[in-house]
């Protein structure tokens, strides 16, 4: 086994886990306040066509970024209109929302670049670039350390520190703010909220919001940050649904999110290295079943053979005050 | 002396529900620093008045005045402002939050947790030793008993500095030495100038321990009393609107052979929280035997076992047949072998709500002859069958095409009977026969009982009404936490006996010498 | 209470959900710069224009009425099946299996052995999910989206693997002995000289479906088993109390839901394609869904939600061909579909209900409105097809 791979294993798994690590967090905030949240998928795939479109026509990533995230907190108002407002399936609202966006995006992308539901290839100024962190070059003769923080931690581009961060943030909001608090108790016991005299639908728009802001970002990482350069059709290609098999995995947890999404970020830079599996374990593993990986292992932590994932009371149903 | 200005008045609050009409033109006024009860039967609109009046829901019409001041409550906030605390029956807790973050819920002193929680801690030690409301802070609701439950909706509004507290049906849950606990509570935040607003279904509560007392019957207002100068005949009267026939005409049971035995019955729920402690006992063919006792002591699981939806160890005999217990979805097995079963719950049990009355009277028979050939099922044998089976229980409108929700609670009931007595068992199962259920309803149900009595069926009533356990039953037996406490002859014991069995008070010398 | 007219719930409702769906995307046309009208023209005539259009249509329309049944079936007893589309992808496996390793004599025999495969493989999808559910309370929808991811993944590896024939390059099986081909629209319908669905896939697989459609509203308004998928739907509390086993009900919907998925294959596979090929069931398992929810569940509704969705598959492709429009122009609408027909239901349904009340107050000031009537044979599914099974 050489160290170079396996340095480099890690490097490619921090990067492909933070896209789904936004992503399950956004649905951590949603589901925490009982709205379930099967579209991510498409409020991601949104913001990386709009994340990559804007900042091809305006030259900046930030540009494309805060565009990104407006098109994913647009399907996130039509996720809360559905869910909170209209009382509807959650659940089928996610679907819908999935389609819409996976038609929207090529439909428009067709309109306006004219090459097969692409965007153009955006050059190096207009996407986000990998950043050396400090002292990355002096310390990387240190044994073991050094390359690690040379290779691993460092040389990834702001949205991966953002993702990374967005964690113990996220863990702060929900257990130690009133927010947090009320926000977990809509989506245990939404009567006792209301009875205490704060709006569910208020907290729930909320929640909902935050999950379109973090899937916006999560979405214009894939199109628009280094190495990626530009948006193709279906780019999301089911993050969406292993961001929520991540969710379940992690119990609905922040910390334990991270380490869910290090895992099956794991998986696919294997997925995408089929050639280190051989080297490592001497063993050939045809990449379209490492695939299916995290699917089977979120189906074995459904099933409860590890541990009991106990998802919020109040998940899935909507509020309305008993008779 | 002129009255002062009351704590609250409420003039001409109406409120519907669609087509039905929850409150109608309805005024009350609470004097300060009384215990005020408001009573009436079930779906007399008590619950939604108070829910008016903490703002969960909105008056169509009809004005609030707060200590003499109109105040409008468009929601719970408003009322928390206004000094107004709710108790509800349904508690309104987030089970796997801490008691306190249970009471600052809402209420937070900022943004961040830390200090609201550290002032919430000592606040609810000076309000527990001022008020006897002792409770850990630092408890999971999840794993604290439903008394401290209600506990903390206490401490919740006390909290909130609540000077008006509205308890509705408080006592519902819990046993009598609870109760009498809960109403030293209430006493005591009484003396200390606190006005409270008592809402039962229960006489005896309103005459134990109210200064006034508000009756209401179907939505309406229709009396007010001074407890002291009234009586429970005269309340029990404005109540249902006539004089309460309490006594149900029949004879003495003619008991004959053992139909149901039952021997050291166990249940373990989810929780691994024995449910059942080990019930014996024999019901008779032609005999009613009425199973007493506060709601959740064991009796809705004994139901289910004997129903076929909840497994059990020990054994169950019918006509000398060992029942099987093991199982949860015997319930076809059941009435195959001669056993219906009127659940306590209709709504979510025994009928299904969106389904025609001809479907609902095939439920649980639908795998019968009577009904098809095969796996087919014969649609207009069944419409005839429900047609015929509305008809003699006077089941209104007797329209077999109706959905089950669009009939009133005693007309569900009627269908739920009708198809249960007409199947001609050896054993009815009966719960809570007439809860929500209009009082003419009720006579017809109760005659029908007694009538299958007379035919031969042997009967086990379970009721949390005491009142309908003493005039039905010819035997009763109490029931307190998952234990029979004591059997008696219906004619040779009393309320005041049966209640102090209810409480778990062990048998007395006096119940074994009888 | 029911607050308007069952016409109303079961027509109105849904018109004006579909008129809003059509609009939104008529809209997203006319923001494209195309004219929503002369797109709605190609489409429909591109659609129902000729046989040779009606030959795609109804190809298209088979598929969903296996899929809208599929989901439909679930619906009933309150399982939302997600899963249509790994279950049909299965289906398919099924026929490529038989078709290619058992010897058929004649077709008749062919299609009914593939029939009989393409169900049992279909089931056999849906029965993991059906289990984990029944047994220990596994979301079915999230265990139907994984094994949806699960299916085409193990698909790509057989079709890459075990199953490519050696030596061609395509991600597919061989093709199927001729024995095993069934009669396409083309060689049932024409006579002599005039050749009818020329070069079409539509087959016999849509007599099948239709014959699906039947046996569903028998199996679920006229069978015991179907009272009691409805009851278990409807309340589940209610039917253990009826002594309906919770178990059971949700293991044979699923499979009978699995199965009818399942089928699909004998309409793509073996009907057209008629060797398996990857990534063969196209979305169709997600279609059902719309298909479904429009047609309120009911195997009437899903057959006339299947050919608008038949007519929307064939037209869209013509859209793309005449003003270049994509194809995932059918993804937008299909969005709108499912989101206005199932989860903005309530959007459309309060205001008509609101109308319909103020009529009636109209007309009859004092006397209580009209208790709700339900009659047999018809029924809304039921209203929250995503809530899990305890």
């Amino acid at each position: 086994m050489d160290w170079t791979t396996i340095l480099l294993l890690l490097d490619s798994t921090l990067r492909t886990a933070s896209p789904l690590l936004l992503a399950c967090l956004a649905g951590l905030f949603s589901e925490r306040a009982g709205i379930f949240d099967i579209g991510l998928e498409g409020k991601m795939l949104v913001s990386a066509f709009l994340a990559a479109g804007f900042a091809y026509a305006t030259g900046s990533a930030w540009l494309g970024l805060l565009v990104g995230i407006a098109g994913a907190l647009l399907l996130s108002a039509v996720h809360g209109l559905a869910s909170i407002t209209f009382r509807g399936n959650q659940l089928i609202s996610g679907v819908a929302i999935n389609f819409l966006a996976a038609g929207l995006t090529v439909v428009i992308a067709e309109r306006w670049f004219r090459q097969g539901g692409r965007t153009p290839q955006l050059d190096s100024g207009s996407r986000f670039t990998e950043i050396t962190l400090p002292l990355a070059e002096t310390i990387r003769p240190v044994p073991v350390l050094g390359p690690i923080y040379a290779q691993v931690v460092s040389g990834h581009t702001i949205l991966v520190y953002a993702a990374l961060l967005a964690v113990p943030l996220s863990w702060w909001v929900l257990f130690r703010t009133r927010f947090g608090l009320r926000l977990r108790a809509v989506g245990e016991n939404p009567a006792a909220v209301d009875t205490a005299g704060v709006s569910v639908a208020r907290l729930r728009y909320a929640a909902v919001a935050i999950a379109g802001l973090l899937c916006g970002i999560a979405g214009a990482q894939l199109s628009t940050a280094e190495p990626a350069a530009g948006f193709v059709r279906d780019m999301t290609a089911g993050r969406g649904y292993i961001a929520l098999a991540a969710l379940i995995f992690a119990k609905w947890r922040p910390w334990a999110a991270l380490w869910a999404c290090l895992l099956f970020g794991f998986f696919q830079a294997l997925e995408a290295r089929p050639d280190i599996f051989v080297r490592l374990f001497d063993l050939r593993v045809p990449s379209a079943l490492l695939s299916a990986l995290p699917y089977v292992l979120t189906v074995i932590i459904l099933a409860g053979f590890v541990g009991r994932a106990i998802p919020p009371r109040a998940g899935g149903q909507p509020y309305v005050k008993e008779r | 002396m002129p009255d002062p200005v009351p704590a609250i008045e409420l003039r001409g609050i109406s409120k519907a529900f669609g087509p039905v009409q929850a409150n109608k033109d309805i005024s009350l006024r609470v004097m300060p620093g009384t215990i005020h009860g408001i009573i009436g039967e079930n779906g007399a609109g008590k619950s939604t008045l108070m829910s008016i009046l903490y703002g969960f829901y909105r008056a169509d019409r009809g004005e609030i005045l707060i200590n003499g001041r109109p105040t409008a409550i468009p929601d719970s906030q408003a009322a928390i402002r206004a000094g107004i605390g709710m108790v509800f029956q349904h508690f309104k807790l987030v089970e796997n939050f801490t008691v306190l973050e249970n009471v600052i819920l809402g209420v937070e002193d900022g943004p961040l947790l830390r200090p609201s929680l550290a002032k919430a801690r000592a606040e609810l030690k000076a309000l527990a030793e001022e008020y006897e409301l002792e409770v850990d802070p630092d408890a999971i609701i999840e794993d604290i008993g439903v008394g401290l439950q209600q506990r903390v909706e206490i401490l919740k509004a006390l909290y909130r500095k609540a000077d008006i507290l509205i308890l509705d049906e408080p006592t519902g849950v819990l046993t009598p030495a609870e109760a009498d606990h809960l109403f030293r509570i209430l006493r005591n935040l009484q003396a200390q100038g606190k006005t409270i607003i008592l809402i039962t279904h229960k006489l005896r509560e309103i005459m134990e321990i109210t200064d006034r007392v508000s009756v209401m019957r179907r939505g309406e207002m229709v009396a007010h009393f001074r407890t002291a100068e009234t009586s429970p005949p005269e309340l029990a009267e404005a109540m249902v609107g006539r004089k309460v026939l309490l006594e149900v005409d029949k004879t003495p049971a003619r008991p004959g052979a053992p139909v149901l035995e039952v021997e050291n019955l166990r249940v373990v729920d989810a929780k691994g929280v024995e449910r059942l402690r080990g019930i014996s006992f024999r019901l008779h063919a032609g005999e009613i035997l009425g199973i007493a006792g506060v709601a959740g002591n064991g009796q809705s699981e004994l139901l289910e076992v004997l129903g076929g939806t909840m497994k059990a160890t020990g054994s169950v005999r019918l006509k000398g047949q060992a029942l099987d217990i093991s199982g949860n979805a015997l319930g076809r097995a059941r009435r195959d072998s001669g056993i219906a079963h009127v659940p306590e719950d209709r709504q979510t049990r025994g009928l299904i709500l969106d389904f025609a009355a001809w479907e609902n009277v095939a439920l649980g028979y639908h795998h019968r002859p009577a009904y098809g050939s095969g796996t087919r099922l014969d649609l207009a044998a069944m419409q005839a069958d429900a047609r015929d089976k509305m008809q003699r229980f006077d089941v209104r409108p007797p329209d077999p095409f109706l959905a089950a929700k669009s009939f009133s609670g005693g007309n569900q009931q009627k269908i739920v009977v009708a198809r249960e007595i007409e199947s001609a068992p050896d054993l009815l199962l009966i719960g809570q026969p007439t809860r929500g259920v209009d009082i003419g309803a009720i006579e017809f149900i109760h005659k029908q009982i007694v009538s299958l009595r007379d035919r031969g069926c042997a009967i086990l009533l379970v009721s949390v009404e005491l009142d309908e356990i003493l005039s039905l039953s010819d035997r009763i037996a109490v029931m307190f936490d998952g234990r029979i406490m004591g059997e008696r002859e219906a004619a040779r014991t009393d309320a005041r006996e049966l209640g102090l069995l209810m409480a778990g008070v062990a048998d007395t010398a006096a119940g074994r010498a009888a | 209470m029911d607050r308007m007219p069952r016409w109303a719930d079961l027509i109105l409702v849904p018109l004006i959900s579909i008129l809003l769906a059509g609009l939104i995307s008529g809209v997203v046309i006319l923001a494209i710069g195309e004219n929503p009208l002369r797109a709605l023209g190609i489409m429909v005539s591109g659609a129902v224009g000729s046989t040779y259009a009606w030959g795609y249509t109804l190809y298209y329309a088979t598929n969903f009425i296996f899929t809208g049944l599929a989901v439909a079936v679930a619906m009933h007893a309150r399982l939302f099946n997600i899963g249509a589309e790994g279950q049909a992808t299965w289906g398919g496996l099924g026929i490529a299996l038989v078709a290619l390793y058992l010897p058929w004599p004649h077709w008749t025999l062919a299609m009914l052995g593939s029939a009989v495969a393409a169900a049992l493989f279909g089931a056999a999808w849906a029965a993991i999910p059906a289990l984990l559910q029944a047994r220990r309370g596994s979301h079915i929808v999230i265990t139907t989206i994984m094994f949806n991811f699960i299916a085409a993944a193990l698909l790509n590896w057989l079709l890459v693997g075990p199953l490519k024939p050696a030596g061609t390059m395509e991600t597919a099986t061989a093709p199927f002995p001729p024995a095993t081909h069934i009669p396409s629209f083309r060689d049932m319908f024409s006579f002599g000289e005039t050749i009818l669905f020329r070069s079409t896939p539509a087959n016999i697989a849509f007599f099948v479906a239709v014959a699906a459609c039947v046996a569903v509203w028998w199996l679920i308004w006229r069978t015991r088993l179907g009272y009691e998928i409805r009851a278990f739907g409807h309340s589940e509390g209610a039917a253990r109390y009826a002594g309906i086993d919770a178990t059971r009900i949700i293991m044979v919907t699923m499979l009978i839901s699995g199965g009818l998925a399942g089928l699909m294959a004998v309409n793509n596979t073996l009907g057209y394609s008629e060797r398996l090929i990857l990534n063969a069931v196209e979305g169709a398992g997600f279609i059902g869904i719309a298909v479904a929810l429009m047609g309120r569940a009911h195997p009437f509704g899903v057959f006339l939600a299947s050919i608008l969705f038949g007519i929307l598959y064939q037209g869209g492709g013509e859209l793309q061909f005449a003003l270049g429009i994509p194809r995932e122009m059918i993804l937008v609408i299909q969005a709108l579909v499912i989101l206005f027909t199932g989860a903005l239901d309530n959007m459309v349904r309060m205001p008509v209900e609101m109308i319909f009340a103020e009529r009636r107050r109209a007309r009859a000031p004092i006397a209580a409105p009209g208790p709700a009537r339900s009659s047999p044979g018809h029924m809304t599914p039921p209203s929250d097809p995503g809530k899990p099974a305890e």
